[in-house]
């Protein structure tokens, strides 16, 4: 054997022995995967589907709280201003939702989100009424690119609405919490918040005592006293505003009436749209599939059906909705379950990734439909 | 058993059309209360169940490490016996009907999983779900009767191979994982046609049900034991690993036996059914084919819920553990319509079961017409039917349908 190869060979000896040893294992647990093995024990491993194990819920207003979650080991780390998928079983159901992250990088490698419960919000209400520390919840790593550039810009304005202040923490927490802080005062940042009234301030004291500190300036405006925030007054509250660069987040109608605004001024502004996408339920809608091919469905008829009738070819079973033998994944769209007439929704970046599961056999379409197939 | 269609008096004889509709509707209600409170409990249960098991076959595999220890070879085969028995009834059969599908998890869901069988997750959905669910003891489209090797009704000509099925009923029940894998593939019908005309969809099939048995045996009876071989428990392991496999085999077949085999349990003739079966009509034939084990909720969960195979069939897609919560409303709804609700404890269940597989082996008439003084006679009428040609058969038959007719 030549030098090179032997030492080739003691390199890769120890890992042919690990990948040996895991081949090993993966026969022993058949037909399990040595994963579901292992989650039994540490769900929260390195190599698992990312996962993560709320550590405390902290009640922020009546209608919010802020979960401190523990991620697994694959956690890759975010950027302040980044957010985050997460599955929530609620009522044994798997629903995915996306929240800003509100802390940078911490110690404890624990990462946090703060929730709004918003009228009628299945997911928001579950996580701040009923989550409890202890609970599973499944993550997706951080995305986003609403984050501040390095160095940071001389003047800054960050505008935000209810809930839009929760990317917009974490970037303030991550400046603020520096050994030697790397910018602020009330000259280079301004924080333009709006929220329905006082008590309704998500993080209210912290940031005004930001504010007392000198580290910003802070203008609150309180829908209840103030009325909305108008896009017309931005100059008047914020006089050096032609200078500022702008970060906004908040309800579509502020994001848009702001970007018209900086837009004519052709000022620079980044803004966060929580919802970029929904889906209203209807009758009937276009199906389309990965293949490319399109297929016109009334609401009447299932997917099944109507696909096939089409010329697209399609699992099926029992035809009945027994067998499941017709599943596939819908990633966006709405469909009906024409046996009792219930609604099963795909948004994307809301719902699962890989798509919501629908037996097509019973299915119609209640809207136009992506099926992974 | 004669199929339904073929009865003198036939069980539904009083039922109106819009009586069965009423029964579809009725149940259609039912079934839409769990789903409106299907929800987290549902969701712990399974998880719980399912973790517990996991833990179950850990542990007991673990013990088996050092199985040359008598008590730890009885702990360990006793808890992998159970361990997958559940694997393969309360969690693998359930999860694979869709039974936890709503909960939207892709690690408890019919499409990835695959169950600790020799049969695969694909084929199984294929032949049971779809197959057997849907066309529920149609005497020629349901290989779950007789699974395509046994005589299931009388209207079936007897023919004296049919002896043998009492044998070939226990050794399906020994080796009932191989048993299936064979009846998912259709093995019997495919290996008949000639190998180079053989479908592609079989050939496929073939080769994945042999890899998944090649994994299976490798896992049970190759690492398994030798990873036991350190303490001299090579041999030990091998035989808790069969043995696990063995009773698991018999527990599943008595139980899935138990479902659509005992007395006065229903069959159909394919012609028999309307070619647009309303949801009502495919309901009744569901109630009259199946019958239920009765007992403990032990005895439940360790037959993954079949004992509660009428509602099982009724609602092959929900929880499964919810059957026992329906089953009082199932049962008032069968005795509100005048119908049969079959439920036995499990001894009973399985030997009525048996009986049928035994009398269905012998000619027609002939158990029922045999008594200790005319044993003989009947002895020698059945060894002659059996040795004679078809001529000798039919006169015969004949004969035992007269005196059937006459002791009556």
């Amino acid at each position: 054997m030549s030098p090179l190869a032997l030492i080739r060979s003691a390199e890769t000896g120890p890992r042919r022995l690990r990948d040996g040893l895991v081949r090993v294992a993966e026969a022993a647990v058949t037909p399990l995967e040595l994963g579901d093995v292992l989650d039994v024990f540490n769900p929260l491993r390195s190599g698992a589907p990312l996962r993560g194990r709320i550590v405390e819920v902290r009640p922020e207003t009546a209608t919010s709280a802020t979960l401190v979650i523990k991620p697994g080991q694959d956690w890759a780390g975010h950027v302040p201003g980044q957010y985050v998928r997460v599955g929530v079983d609620v009522d044994g159901v798997r629903l995915w939702r996306t929240y800003s992250l509100t802390h940078g990088p911490t110690l404890d490698g624990c990462i946090s989100i703060t929730v709004k419960a918003i009228p009628d919000g299945v997911v928001s209400g579950y996580l701040v009424h009923r989550s409890r520390p202890g609970q599973m919840l499944q993550l997706d790593q951080a995305q986003g690119d609403f984050v501040l550039p390095v160095p940071l810009p001389a003047k800054l304005l960050l505008v935000t609405a209810g809930s839009g202040i929760t990317p917009v923490i974490g970037m303030l927490r991550n400046l603020f919490s520096r050994a030697e802080p790397a910018a602020g005062g009330p000259d280079q940042l301004v924080l333009l918040h709006s929220a329905l009234a006082r008590a309704d301030v998500i993080f209210g004291d912290e940031l005004r005592g930001y504010a007392a500190e000198g580290r910003l300036r802070l203008v609150e405006l309180h829908t209840d006293v103030d009325g909305m925030l108008d896009v017309a007054d931005l100059e008047a509250m914020v006089p050096d505003l032609a200078e500022r660069t702008t970060y906004a987040c908040g309800p579509v109608g502020l994001l848009d009436a702001i970007e018209a605004h900086h837009a004519e001024r052709g000022l620079p502004l980044h803004v966060e749209r929580f919802r970029p996408k929904t889906v209203a339920p209807g009758e009937g809608g276009t199906l389309t599939f990965v293949s490319g091919e399109t297929v016109e469905a009334d609401g009447s008829t299932p997917i099944l059906d109507a696909a096939e009738d089409a010329g697209v070819l399609m699992p099926s079973g029992c035809r009945m909705g027994i067998c499941f033998g017709c599943v596939l994944p819908m990633t966006e769209g709405a469909v009906r379950d024409m046996r009792n007439g219930e609604l099963t929704i795909a948004v994307p970046g809301e719902t699962n990734p890989d798509g919501v599961p629908i037996q097509t056999c019973i299915s119609a379409a209640a809207g136009a439909c992506s099926i992974n197939h | 058993m004669t199929t339904i269609t073929k009865k003198p008096e036939s069980p539904i004889a009083h039922l109106t059309e819009a009586d069965i509709e009423q029964i579809g509707t009725e149940l259609d209600a039912i079934r839409q209360d769990i789903l409106d409170d299907r929800g987290e409990r549902d969701a712990a249960y399974i998880r719980k169940v399912v973790s517990s098991q996991r833990k179950l076959e850990l542990g007991s595999r673990a013990l088996l490490l050092a199985s040359v220890l008598p008590p730890a070879w009885f702990l360990g085969t006793t808890g992998l016996s159970v361990a997958k028995i559940l694997e393969n009834m309360e969690i693998g059969h359930n999860v694979m009907h869709g039974q936890w599908d709503w909960m939207r998890d892709p690690k408890i869901h019919s499409t990835t999983w695959e169950w600790d069988n020799a049969s695969t997750a694909e084929g199984w959905k294929h032949s049971h779900n779809e197959i057997h669910h849907t066309y529920t003891n149609i005497v020629g489209k349901d290989n779950d009767l007789g699974y395509g090797i046994m005589r299931v009704d009388e209207d079936q000509r007897w023919h004296p191979m049919h002896l043998g099925q009492p044998l070939w009923n226990f050794i399906n029940a020994c080796v009932f994982e191989y048993g299936i894998a064979a009846y998912d593939l259709e093995l019997g019908k495919n290996l008949a046609v000639p190998k180079e005309k053989r479908s592609e969809t079989f050939k496929r099939n073939a080769k994945n049900t042999l890899r998944k048995i090649r994994r299976q045996a490798t896992k049970d009876y190759v690492i398994h034991p030798t990873m036991a071989l350190p303490t001299g428990s090579f041999l030990p392991t091998l035989a808790a690993n069969i043995t696990a496999n063995l009773v698991r085999n018999l527990w599943s077949h008595s139980v899935i036996m138990c479902g659509h085999f005992p007395e006065g349990v229903e069959t159909f003739e394919q012609k028999s059914i309307p070619e647009n079966e309303t949801r009502g009509q495919w309901y009744v034939r569901q109630m009259l084919g199946s019958a239920n084990i009765s007992g403990s909720s032990l005895m439940h969960f360790m037959t993954g819920n079949l004992s509660h195979q009428i509602e099982h069939h009724l609602f092959p897609d929900l929880p499964s553990n919810r059957y026992a919560e329906v089953a009082p409303r199932v049962k008032a709804l069968f005795e509100k319509y005048d119908l049969a609700y079959h439920e036995a404890p499990l001894p009973a269940q399985v030997y009525s079961a048996w009986h049928k597989v035994i009398r269905l082996s012998l000619p027609n008439d002939w158990l029922a017409t045999t008594t200790p003084k005319n044993a003989p006679q009947q002895v020698a009428t059945l060894y002659k039917m059996t040795t004679g040609g078809p001529k000798v058969r039919r006169a015969a038959q004949a004969r035992l349908q007269q005196q059937a007719r006459k002791s009556a």
